[in-house]
């Protein structure tokens, strides 16, 4: 383990956004109250600022203005150390899924969930990343998934779900307008989307892909904190786009995949793409607008609420869309509290999800969400994101709360007229 | 002689601690710079920081309640600090004398007292928060009890001086104003400034991505 290696890390990544954050910080410790882990545990060790301890440490020993006057009086903080580095692993991979929650509430506006993201590219320089994510990203880089998804085995799961219906699926298909990217979760637990997709852009007329050589969306580069893994493995879509001439790359149902790809992705890779990125919500809101897909006068009855993922909705700015496709099919959707850009985290994003060390603390934070969903009663739960889908199922498994989650991806599907 | 000497050298000296310090800091942050973001905006940056200015001056998002003892706390200090800053009778003179070169309609007494209330209780609740709350004894650090207790004993010298009955009630109160303005730009009392910075840089950030939350 390098502390040196981690304290350059931090030094560096500390930009004119984190210097104003870590200087107007007062420590109110109002984030806590927006922190999941926080509010399930009620241990301070979780209050979301804490988390950037080691970071606020360095940048007020080494590089915040003043602080030569400071170090030459000692009042600056200690160097951090490695076991500082050690206890902090925990508190920046399990407890944090960097879902933003907290910023709503901070009287500074200070992003947070931005802070650890940098902190965690620390923790990567000083090699102390969890197992899960470690393995996930070997898996990614070597095999093209993160899950261990294989070419030939996406290529089966596509067949099959081509068969299933009736509506062939073309891979590699060189021109097509639109190339889809999907996550692992997606691909291994919910591949009924892939069918979905083939319905839904068969009505809507347009022309759609998968490449065998980047269909993960997933970016556990940027869980993870490593920016090169993060960088590879958007090049990779990039350069698949490019080889296929598409003029769209579709990012799925995942969280952090759109940020990944949309919003970061440009700057990771170093150049603006020659397609563009849009997600799946965007795109299936775009295509009703535009009359192009259609669903039956029936809907749902069932009493519907929406999960709004994170990285999609309070970090990725598509709020409107998904309320937007499930009016549409359904007539009993009802929100629950906070809805939208306050909502609550399913508990598995940011990595947490593949951090098997995370999991009795993921599963106890759903009390967060579960205080929502109590509220609304839903008889299904509706959310467009493949891993907060798992996280919720199994969460609401161990709580014993008989409620099924929908993609809204294959809800539109479902109630799609053709 | 100790009066001249507070509202004197050291005042000259405060006032260019605090400016200069002031200064080197916001322009030390700033200088730090930011790369370029490539990625293509859905809405508008600039409007995003704008929008996170306000945005934050009230919690939202159903927080209201958990964070109001925070929230009417913060307000009573604040806005009382500031009234009592602005707009208490001696000050309007003395910043006419030492620093504006004009004056301005001053509080009544029971104004000022109102005010001093508000910002004593706030000030007060506040701390009382800052050494009782876990989340807050956690996370406090030196600066934040001493920014604390600076800016209180220069409320309470301030009210001693209130009736000028004495200099020297009057010189230590300045004394105390002084060593708030030294105090100011190494302190996390620079808040007051850089939480424009911070908010804008969140609302940029997040305006960009069509969504200010």
């Amino acid at each position: 383990m390098s502390v040196s290696a981690a304290v350059e890390i931090f030094t560096n990544n500390i930009d004119a956004s984190a210097a104003a954050y870590l200087d107007a910080c007062v420590h109110c410790g109002q984030c806590a109250q927006a922190c999941l882990f926080f509010e399930a545990t009620g241990d301070v060790k979780y209050t979301p600022v804490w988390k950037l301890e080691p970071m606020r440490r360095v940048y007020k020993r080494h590089m915040a203005p003043l602080s030569g006057i400071k170090k030459a009086l000692g009042l600056v903080p200690d160097e951090i150390s490695e076991d500082m580095l050690k206890e902090w692993e925990e508190l920046l991979y399990d407890s944090c899924t960097l879902c933003g929650r907290c910023t709503i509430v901070c009287p500074m506006g200070i992003d947070i969930a931005g802070l650890v993201r940098k902190s965690r590219e620390a923790m990567v320089a000083a090699g102390l990343v969890p197992e899960g994510l470690v393995g996930a990203a070997e898996r990614v880089l070597a095999i093209g998934s993160p899950l261990g998804i294989k070419p030939e085995t996406l290529a089966k799961i596509v067949g099959e779900q081509a068969e299933e219906v009736g509506i062939p699926i073309d891979l590699d298909k060189v021109g097509a307008d639109y190339m889809i990217i999907l996550s692992a979760m997606e691909v291994l637990n919910f591949y009924e989307v892939i069918g979905a997709l083939a319905r839904i852009f068969k009505q809507a007329g347009i022309t759609w892909t998968i490449s065998t050589e980047a269909y993960e969306a997933t970016n556990v580069g940027i869980q993870m904190g490593d920016k090169k893994v993060a960088a590879t493995l958007v090049q990779r879509i990039v350069d698949a786009a490019e080889k296929l001439q598409v003029k769209y790359v579709v990012s799925p149902e995942c969280g952090h995949a759109y940020s990944a790809l949309n919003w970061e992705g440009p700057n990771l890779v170093g150049k603006s793409y020659n397609f563009k990125v849009i997600h799946i919500l965007e795109l299936l809101d775009q295509l009703v607008r535009e009359g192009r897909i259609k669903t039956k006068s029936e809907r749902d009855h069932r009493r519907v609420t929406f999960h709004d993922p994170c990285q999609i909705v309070r970090r990725g700015g598509i709020v409107q869309e998904p309320r937007n496709l499930l009016n549409m099919v359904s007539d009993n959707f009802i929100e629950m509290e906070n809805c939208g850009t306050a909502n609550i985290c399913c508990g598995g994003g940011g990595g947490v999800s593949s951090n098997s060390r995370a999991e009795e603390l993921r599963i106890k934070s759903f009390i967060s969400k579960k205080r929502q969903l109590d509220a609304v009663g839903p008889e299904a739960l509706v959310t467009a994101c493949g891993n907060c889908r798992n996280v919720l199922e199994e969460a609401l498994d161990e709580f014993e709360m008989d409620l099924p989650v929908l993609g809204l991806t294959e809800l539109v599907a479902e109630y799609l007229d053709d | 002689m100790f009066l001249d000497f507070v509202e004197g050298p050291l005042w000259v000296v405060a006032c260019v601690v605090f400016i200069a310090g002031a200064l080197w800091r916001i322009v030390g942050i700033v200088r730090f710079g930011r790369r370029p973001d490539i990625s293509i905006p859905r809405a508008s940056a600039l409007v995003g920081a704008i929008k996170g200015q306000f945005l934050h001056f009230v919690p939202h998002g159903g927080f209201s309640f958990r964070t109001r003892y925070h929230l009417i706390a913060g307000y009573m200090f604040h806005l009382g600090l500031f009234v009592l800053l602005v707009y208490a009778a001696p000050h309007v003179l003395f910043l006419k004398e030492n620093v504006v070169g004009f004056d301005w309609v001053a509080l009544p007494r029971w104004g000022f007292i109102l005010s001093a209330e508000f910002a004593f209780a706030g000030l007060i609740l506040l701390w009382i928060r800052r050494i009782s709350d876990p989340v807050m004894i956690k996370i406090s650090d030196w600066d934040d009890h001493v920014a604390s207790w600076l800016t209180f004993i220069t409320m309470l010298t301030g009210c001693l001086a209130l009736q000028e009955s004495h200099d020297s009630l009057r010189a230590i109160h300045m004394l105390f104003v002084d060593l708030w303005l030294i105090y100011f730009p190494f302190s996390r009392l620079m808040h007051a400034v850089t939480f424009v910075f911070s908010r804008g840089y969140t609302g940029a950030f997040f305006g960009r991505r069509g969504v200010v939350p």
